[in-house]
């Protein structure tokens, strides 16, 4: 795509003639401010891509510091370089330029968090190590100070070995003694130093193992890094990835090797961990001095705010409160947007409409193009929206907080409360949702959440359940307090909720079974979040939304109206404009519409409703609902636009719209039943809650999971369950109720 | 031998090290539970699991069994 070409061209002091230009890798753990940092350093430039070599998108940007040109990539924030996560494999093979057409980035610049030396230093050990260029950006040293640490910048730079730049990013201080810095690294270019020192027996066993590999495959690279991490990670990633690509040999000798310094009581993974730990320790010792040491004297309110939000009632009741203030907000607050931008393309298209000639041109432009279009623009207030206040969530730090309370029900089904955002995200949009369980370390629960991600009801299945529940369900209060409609709507978005943790179940006890998955999550301090994050995120979002509707939704929408207007035989006219010459103005009303009903039957999107019609029959629908519902699969909330051309209304239509409502209620049976009753309204909205309509998210799953099996089994569990469960609903329904 | 788990709310013991050589027990290490490090309990989650625990100056959440792979050294016993 756009983002690509720039950036995936070639070799660094190519990319653009006349300017160099350099890459940086930007790496941290999670929580250290990083993504604000990003932001300072890249600005407007920022998006979302694919850098060279990796095949999951990542945020890049660029930024210029004395005409040299600077190409960043955000890497997930991870704690350690021993890659047990795609995510950190992701981290691992950017930094050693592994993937095909890869390159290594020019330097490193790794982000620590000031406030927890100790765990940060470890992954800058780890990154030292790689041997690339390194800079260290001290980030959160205000917070350090405010909890009694005094950290010796000038000391720690000495004792590390790399330059140290403190920052405050979201003050934008230090940022271009930063970028400074980071240039001044290119002249010299040489390696950091390797302070933590490895035992020999372990040093000399990696030396002789790397040497064996490059024997056996003359032609592969096996960097020092790389060795050393297939020695230590015991069943880690480095070891299923070699021994995958080279043969079990690999596994063998990695094994006699490990036997090796066992006897010589070398134990594995705990010499890595005691050494650097070892080492970090003595730095740590000469550059901070706590004034009233980690025993904090006074209690901050982040620890307030975090005593009442995960209490045992209290942290309940919040939690409750901010999920229903969130989704409250974006039916309600995003209205006003949602129908300003209604507006403007119904007067788009009747100005169109009126300005040019009756004819397939016309038609194309109305119904297929901005009618499709609009109904999907509409939707953008509510994806920003949602994303602004996810991203909220996350920056403050309450997400991590609802994920710990919301574990031990995760636990129930076999997931855990890492889960809990990617499943949160889904109910916007399962895309974002499904790139969220990125952040799940653990491969099966991530392929247990990807899988049932989908079937949280998203942002799309809104509309279809509006159009149905307003025009189906009458406006009937329940109990004195509920709403018919509202409940209806709300067993609607209860039901995905209700089905996927019996699947999940399932999924983890078949297909994706295994030993039980740790949960180990930081809780970071709360803090107010960045307004550049959310901001940014919301603006990513949306127009990452809108790509997609620019293409596959507009592409269906063009391709309904197209099979809905031809073959346009002239015999139906022929047979209509003897009667349209006598026609009073009452008649000639009627005997357009009639006209139109007759041309939709023997279009080729007739010719096949009809050919399905026995298969929805049992579902209690006729095959203009089977025809519309199959037009929607690439893109659910293409079912509205498809109504409206079926029924002649044009494919404008929005579910707020009287005359669509109208049309399905006069609908009738050959023998004169309404086809429309509330359970038939249900059994379309149970079907569209748990069918897998959404070809961008079946393309998501297949790049997430690298495979096209996932895809496919979801597409095909969740088509039969929504068969099933419209048929449940249709035939249990209709001889309860009628 | 006592574990993480065994510790109540506000109680703080000594690791004294972590069972396993798996990617669990590196992950623990990786993050700081190495011998000799103070570890304390701040809370339990509303439903009992997972614990809210703070190890280095930062908070971590973890589930009960993760907690019964770290091992405490024997001093805390003294203190009961």
């Amino acid at each position: 795509m756009d983002v690509e070409t720039p950036v995936a061209s070639s070799a660094p002091t190519t990319a653009t003639p006349g300017a160099a230009s350099y890459r940086v890798a930007v790496i941290g753990n999670p929580n250290t401010g990083k993504t604000t940092l990003f932001n300072a350093l890249t600005g407007l430039s920022q998006h979302t891509g694919n850098y060279p070599g990796v095949t999951v998108e990542s945020a890049l940007g660029e930024f210029r510091q004395n005409g040299v040109r600077f190409l960043a990539v955000d890497l997930p924030g991870v704690y350690s370089l021993a890659p047990r996560a795609p995510d950190e494999m992701v981290a691992v093979s950017v930094l050693l330029g592994s993937g095909d057409g890869a390159v290594t980035p020019d330097v490193v610049l790794c982000v620590v968090d000031a406030t927890n030396l100790d765990r940060n230093l470890y992954l800058a050990t780890q990154i030292m190590d790689i041997g690339l260029p390194c800079v260290i950006a001290l980030t959160m040293l205000d917070l350090a100070e405010k909890r009694g640490m005094d950290i010796d910048i000038a000391a720690l730079e000495k004792r590390v070995g790399v330059r140290v730049v403190p920052v405050q990013a979201a003050k934008r201080r230090g940022i271009n003694q930063l970028r400074q810095t980071l240039c001044d690294m290119l002249g010299a270019a040489v390696s950091p130093p390797r302070p933590v020192v490895f035992p020999e027996a372990f040093t000399q066993e990696a030396q002789s193992l790397a040497r064996q590999l490059t024997q056996a495959h003359p032609t592969a690279r096996f960097p020092h890094f790389l060795v050393e991490r297939l020695l230590i990670d015991t069943g880690g990633m480095v070891e299923q990835d070699l021994t995958r690509q080279h043969g079990a040999h690999v596994r063998a000798s990695v094994h006699a090797a490990r036997q090796r310094l066992a006897d010589s009581a070398v134990q594995l993974p705990q010499m890595e961990v005691n050494s650097r730990y070892t080492w970090i320790a003595q730095v740590v010792a000469d550059a901070r001095h706590s004034s009233s040491g980690l025993s904090r004297g006074r209690t901050d309110w982040s620890e307030l705010i975090d005593s009442l939000v995960t209490h045992k009632v209290w942290g309940l009741v919040i939690f409750l409160a901010v999920m229903s203030v969130t989704f409250q907000s974006i039916f309600s607050w995003a209205l006003p947007l949602m129908d300003s931008i209604d507006t403007i393309f119904s007067a788009l298209g009747s100005w169109v409409g009126s300005t040019l000639p009756e004819g397939p041109l016309q038609s194309l432009l109305v119904d297929g193009l901005i009618g499709g279009v609009g109904a999907v623009v509409v939707f953008v207030p509510q994806i920003a929206l949602l994303f602004g206040l996810i991203a909220i969530l996350e920056d403050s730090g309450y997400m991590a907080r609802a994920a710990f309370l919301m574990d031990r029900v995760m636990a129930g089904f076999g997931l855990s409360g890492r889960s809990f955002i990617p499943l949160l995200s889904s109910f916007a949009c399962a895309i974002p949702g499904i790139m969220a369980a990125r952040t799940i370390d653990n491969q099966r629960d991530r392929l247990a959440t990807i899988l049932i991600a989908p079937l949280m009801s998203c942002s799309a299945r809104l509309p279809v359940y509006v159009l149905l529940i307003s025009a189906f369900i009458p406006a009937q209060t329940v109990w004195g307090i509920f709403g018919l409609q509202g409940l209806t709507l709300f067993c609607m978005y209860c039901l995905g909720l209700l089905v996927a943790p019996p699947i999940a179940w399932i999924l983890k006890r078949t297909l994706l079974s295994g030993e039980a998955v740790p949960f180990l999550m930081e809780l970071p301090p709360f803090k107010l979040p960045a307004w550049r994050v959310v901001l940014f995120r919301m603006y990513d979002r949306s127009m990452a939304f809108l790509r997609r509707a620019g293409s596959i939704i507009l592409a269906t929408t063009i391709l309904v109206w197209a099979l809905s207007y031809y073959p346009n035989q002239d015999l139906v006219s022929d047979e209509f404009e003897t009667r349209r010459a006598t026609a009073t103005e009452a008649e000639l009303a009627l005997l357009e519409s009639e006209v139109a009903g007759v041309r939709l039957r023997e279009s080729y999107l007739g010719q096949a409703g009809r050919a399905i019609e026995p298969f929805v029959q049992p579902l209690g629908w006729d095959w203009k609902i089977g025809i519309a519902t199959l037009a929607s699969f690439p893109a659910r909330e293409v079912i509205i636009a498809a109504l409206g051309t079926i029924y002649n209304l044009g494919a404008g239509q929005d579910e707020e719209s009287v005359e669509l409502r109208q049309a399905m209620r006069v609908e009738r049976w050959s023998d004169g039943r309404p086809v429309y009753t509330p359970v038939v309204a249900i059994s379309i909205m149970v079907f569209f809650a748990l069918c897998c309509q959404c070809g961008a998210t079946l393309a998501t799953i297949k790049r997430e999971t690298n495979s096209w099996g996932y895809p496919l089994l979801t597409f095909v569990y969740m088509t039969s369950l929504a068969y099933l469960g419209a048929l449940a609903v249709y035939q249990i329904g209709s001889r309860t109720i009628g | 031998m006592k574990t993480l788990a065994d510790l109540g709310p506000e109680e703080q013991g000594c690791i004294h090290s972590v069972t396993g050589t798996d990617g669990i027990a590196q992950r623990l290490a990786e993050l700081g539970f190495t011998s000799g490090q103070t570890v304390q309990v701040i809370r339990f989650a509303p439903l009992g699991d997972p614990m809210q625990i703070r190890i280095r100056g930062f908070s971590l959440a973890l589930r009960r069994h993760e907690a019964k792979r770290v091992r405490l050294a024997e001093q805390n016993k003294n203190e009961e």
